[in-house]
């Protein structure tokens, strides 16, 4: 075994039997991403003496006879997410020099259970976006196929994942941010139930929606960081205090019994057709594997894309008022306190940011706010409601993840293409679903160097964690396409993007 | 609203009407009250709500509105406005929530506040007072929310204003402060009314422990919006809201000078503006501040990071059970019923500790009028002396019913009790009864004529001179020999019987008619 490129499970189990050391393992990845990471860009920032201080203290911990359930895994961490002492950007110029004075309450826990934090990741600027290509600091490129978008917003976590650059990574998803790159990379990555994982030091974009969740190379992986990270923080209102069941431990291998949802609204014609084959493949191979297919209707899931680009946006204007120069940030002074803000943020903010910061400006000001945020909170109910109906007839819902495999860049020229990238994340993200995207196949698309990972989306009623991940641990062992196919090359003289 | 207690009703205003080139015109006052609530901890962190700290270290992620940090709702805050408004006989709705209250401002760490805009966590009530003239009077309260202070901006210019200044500083000390909202109806018409509103407020918020209500820390800021109209019109006149108060004696003032000002414009055939005037304590005059005309849009929408608040019936009696004697169902008593003065129910009742004391001696039977007496007096006056609180002096309010009914009753004379008043503040054996004390020390007033005839024959002899001043007209010195009797008895004889037999043993001064 190379231990770099273990699973968290076996290098945790590597780690508390002492047969290798967190210190090695923080160097060796160290290594590595500067061999790869010029190529991928992945992170924004390395935290290597961080990284060297936890992981001596997880092998004291470990000599000293305790046994952590991430001992020594490597972490990567979404640029988004507080931990004391380090930079913290959004991948905005508002935030480029900013370092957080606290750590994220999920940061903490895993960290606390032995996770090694490698760095920071590149993301959409504030995670608006699904290519990665609104960070202002930095180009991410797919490990697949380096003319290729990641997928965002957490593009960095997803393809530093994939690029064998970190073992485990953490991402939010708001309409599909950790769901829509993970499919694009080959890798698994999963959004929890909204007010499962604590959003303390969460950098909030949307905050009805945003939720933190774990990628991976495997669906075990993912619950077992879930495991340690979920429940109820006295630091987040949001978070519900509700016991969790442990998913790690209870991970089945056959779908005997399980009745998968195909939903009639995401009907498989609308793709292309190689997709579309990967697609009917990854339902018959559900059933190969012992599920029943029943049919259910999201009569208002096509309303999704529509209802998401009025809350997320009315929400960000809001949540992204602090960032005005005053206190910490960037900070462009102009002749009075009112020309300072406008100079600060017309300067520190990216198009998409303004854009959305508009949009919601626009739908919450008064003579809008019935017309526009109320009905969007309206459908958002419908929506949900829908959900609990289908679920009424199935055990989990199965859908692509996205339409198609990750795009070149500078493809989706036009922001509302981009936005139809969350088509099939968004519905679950309104009703506060858990769900996640597990490789199911690939497929070339013309131009590229060789073929594309594509993800098949599982999404379950709201706490369902226990049953969503082993019915994608079972699909995941039953298929094995990780394994089918792997990343070319990765040239370490490349730059995909200056730091 | 002011209606005559147990009297015919006056008209309203009536007593406060304004003449304007002939018309009679009344004043319409709305008060909204922001007051600090007295929580151990902030309303949305664990940071200590303390007055006067060093600027700036009283502060966390969560009040500096850092990144990625998340406000989590105090329950004591709830639960203090919820009994604040249950003691006004509010509604309290099963449901409320937090609204976000967009605008960019310095001292705004988020720049949003929280707040609530459309589901307050208390609605409608009513706040009673007695006004100094014996009448009384009610202002309807709109409703009361919660929200989150703003920190302290302080200007770097001459006068602290922002205009002209290089710079201002921020303490955020106060940032993320627990703060009522108490929105009251326009039923006021007269500053002694505000006055007598706000003074009812607070009353009642330390009798809860609500808050300090303390003007000068900031701690109650309040606004007055004033309008004036003919009486007998139905709508409201165009309204300035006044701000800046920092008494409740410059509220009156402020009101006094701002009805001045608009009834000035009126008579002159002007149009009161709609804007915001600041008071100037020291120049006594309101100045614009503001106009309203470019109104804010707020943007509020529900705080995505607060879940609602739901309150079970279960909830409310709960906080109803801890609401304690209302101070204005005590002065209601002590007026009404045991017949005290309005300033001495309101001294009683306003002096934290003396309404239970003054409770307790009435309880066990005093006389209400002998109660207050002693306890605004010598009690009052001791607890300024010692430093130690009447509630917590060693003079139980059964000694004191026993002092009042011994000079009642005639055993001991005022003189006596005020010493043993004095005596026992201090050191009493509670368990030995006031008889024995005064039998056993001899304290007992002496009533007996044979007894106070032979002091009065001694000190006549003592005091010839006096004798004779007062034989022959001035009769004054009758007091002074009266004081000698009594010294001569060591204070225990009876000092209307010693000047019965003065008078009796001098006989009728010259020039009596």
């Amino acid at each position: 075994m190379n231990s770099i490129d273990a699973t968290a499970t076996e290098i945790a189990r590597a780690v508390n039997a002492r047969e290798t050391s967190a210190v090695e393992l923080a160097d060796a990845m160290h290594a590595r991403i500067g061999e790869r990471d010029g190529a991928v860009g992945a992170y924004l920032s390395e935290t290597s003496e961080l990284a060297r201080e936890y992981a001596k203290r997880v092998d004291a911990r470990v000599a000293a006879g305790e046994r952590l359930p991430l001992a020594g895994v490597p972490l990567a961490i979404k640029d988004n997410m507080c931990v004391a002492g380090t930079v913290t950007t959004c991948a905005s110029k508002i935030l480029e020099h900013w370092i957080s004075p606290y750590t994220a309450t999920a940061v903490a826990r895993l960290l606390d259970a032995g996770a090694i934090p490698l760095g920071k990741t590149n993301m959409d600027e504030f995670a608006m976006g699904s290519s990665c290509e609104n960070s202002a600091l930095r180009k991410t490129a797919n490990p697949w196929d380096l003319g290729r978008v990641p997928g965002g917003s957490s593009g960095g976590s997803v393809a530093a994942v994939a690029a064998g650059e970190a073992t485990i990574a953490l991402g939010s998803d708001t309409g599909g941010s950790i769901r829509e790159p993970a499919a694009f990379c080959g890798v698994v990555g999963f959004k929890p139930t909204y007010g499962r994982v604590s959003r303390y030091g969460l950098i909030a974009f949307a905050s009805s929606l945003d939720q933190i969740g774990p990628i991976s190379k495997t669906v075990e992986d993912s619950a077992l960081v879930y495991d340690v990270m979920a429940g109820l923080d006295p630091m987040d209102a949001t978070s519900v205090d509700r016991p969790v069941e442990a998913t790690a431990t209870t991970l089945r291998e056959d779908l005997r019994g399980v009745r998968v949802g195909i939903v009639d609204e995401f009907a498989l014609d609308k793709l292309d057709a190689d997709i579309r084959a990967v697609y009917e493949a990854a339902y018959a191979d559900l059933v190969r594997l012992g599920a029943t297919l029943v049919p259910v209707k999201l009569p208002t899931a096509d309303y999704g894309v529509a209802t998401y680009y009025l809350i997320a946006p009315a929400e960000c204007s809001s949540n992204l008022a602090r960032f005005d120069g005053m206190r910490y940030g960037l900070r462009v002074e102009g002749a009075d306190v009112g020309a300072t803000y406008e100079a600060t943020r017309a300067a520190g903010f990216g198009d998409e940011v303004k854009r959305r910061i508009l949009i919601g400006t626009y739908a919450l000001s008064s003579g809008f706010y019935d017309a526009y945020y109320v009905r969007a909170q309206k459908a958002r109910t419908l929506i949900a409601a829908d959900f609990a109906k289908a679920f009424a007839d199935c055990d989990v819902i199965a859908c692509p993840s996205a339409s198609t495999p990750a795009f070149e860049f500078d493809a989706k020229s036009d922001p509302f293409s981009m936005y139809l990238m969350d088509y099939y994340t968004i519905p679950m993200s309104l009703a506060g679903l858990p769900s996640l995207s597990v490789p199911c196949g690939y497929a070339t698309p013309a131009g590229a160097a060789g073929p594309m990972p594509l993800g098949l989306e599982l999404s379950a009623p709201l706490f369902a964690e226990r049953a969503l991940l082993g019915i994608a641990h079972a699909y995941e062992r039953g298929t094995m396409h990780a394994s089918k196919q792997s990343i070319p090359a990765i040239p370490s003289s490349a730059t995909v993007g200056a730091r | 609203m002011s209606v005559t207690l147990g009297a015919t009703a006056t008209m309203p205003g009536a007593k406060t009407a304004i003449d304007i080139n002939g018309v009679a015109y009344e004043a319409v006052m709305g008060i909204e009250c922001h007051v600090e609530l007295k929580t151990e901890t902030k309303m949305f962190c664990g940071c200590r709500n303390i007055f006067g700290a060093e600027p700036n270290t009283n502060v966390c992620p969560v009040c500096l509105g850092m990144p990625g940090a998340l406000p989590v709702p105090n329950r004591r805050a709830i639960e203090l406005l919820v009994m604040a408004g249950l003691a006004f006989s509010a509604e309290i709705p099963a449901f409320s929530k937090f609204d976000r209250k967009n605008y960019f401002y310095p001292d705004m760490p988020k720049d949003y506040q929280i707040s609530q805009f459309d589901t307050p966590l208390t609605q409608g009530g009513v706040v009673p007072f007695w006004l100094p003239d014996g009448t009384q009077g009610t202002c309807r309260l709109t409703r009361i929310h919660l929200e989150e202070d703003t920190g302290k901006s302080t200007h770097a210019s001459r006068d602290g204003r922002i205009a002209g200044s290089t710079h201002s500083l921020v303490d955020f000390n106060r940032a993320g402060v627990p703060l009522m909202e108490c929105v009251g109806e326009p039923d006021i018409r007269s500053g002694a009314e505000a006055v007598a509103y706000l003074e009812a407020l607070k009353r009642t918020f330390v009798a809860l422990g609500v808050s300090d209500v303390k003007m000068e820390e900031g701690s109650l800021r309040c606004d007055v919006n004033l309008s004036l109209r003919p009486i007998g019109q139905a709508e409201y006149g165009t309204k300035a809201e006044i701000k800046n108060m920092n008494s409740f004696n410059s509220v009156a003032r402020a009101i006094e000078s701002e009805i001045a000002r608009q009834a000035d414009i009126i008579r002159s055939g002007g149009r009161v503006e709609q804007e915001t005037r600041g008071w100037d304590e020291a120049a006594g005059e309101t100045h614009a501040m503001r106009s309203k005309e470019k109104a804010h849009d707020y943007r509020y929408f529900p705080d995505p990071d607060l879940p609602p608040i739901e309150f079970a019936e279960s909830d409310v009696t709960r906080l109803r059970g801890m609401l304690g004697v209302s101070p204005q169902v005590r002065l209601d008593r002590m007026i009404g019923v045991e017949k005290l003065s309005i300033v001495q129910a309101h001294n009683i009742v306003d002096k934290l500790g003396l309404a239970d004391y003054y409770d307790a001696v009435v309880a066990a039977g005093a006389k209400p009028q002998a109660a207050v007496n002693l306890v605004l007096g010598d009690l009052s006056r001791l607890a300024n002396e010692t430093g130690t609180p009447v509630s917590t002096s060693a003079l139980r309010p059964s000694r004191l019913v026993e002092l009042i009914a011994a000079v009642d009753a005639g055993t001991i004379n005022s003189k006596t009790q005020k010493t043993l008043v004095e005596r026992f503040y201090t050191t009493d054996a509670a368990e030995i009864p006031l008889t024995k004390i005064i039998v056993d020390e001899g304290l007992g007033q002496v009533s007996d004529s044979g007894a106070i005839d032979s002091i009065v024959a001694e000190v006549l002899a003592a005091n010839e001179k006096t004798a004779g001043e007062y034989r022959s007209g001035k009769v004054k010195v009758m007091g002074f020999l009266v004081g000698q009797v009594m010294k001569q008895s060591r204070g225990k004889a009876n000092p209307a019987l010693a000047e019965e037999r003065l008078r009796a043993a001098l006989g009728e001064p010259e020039g009596a008619a």
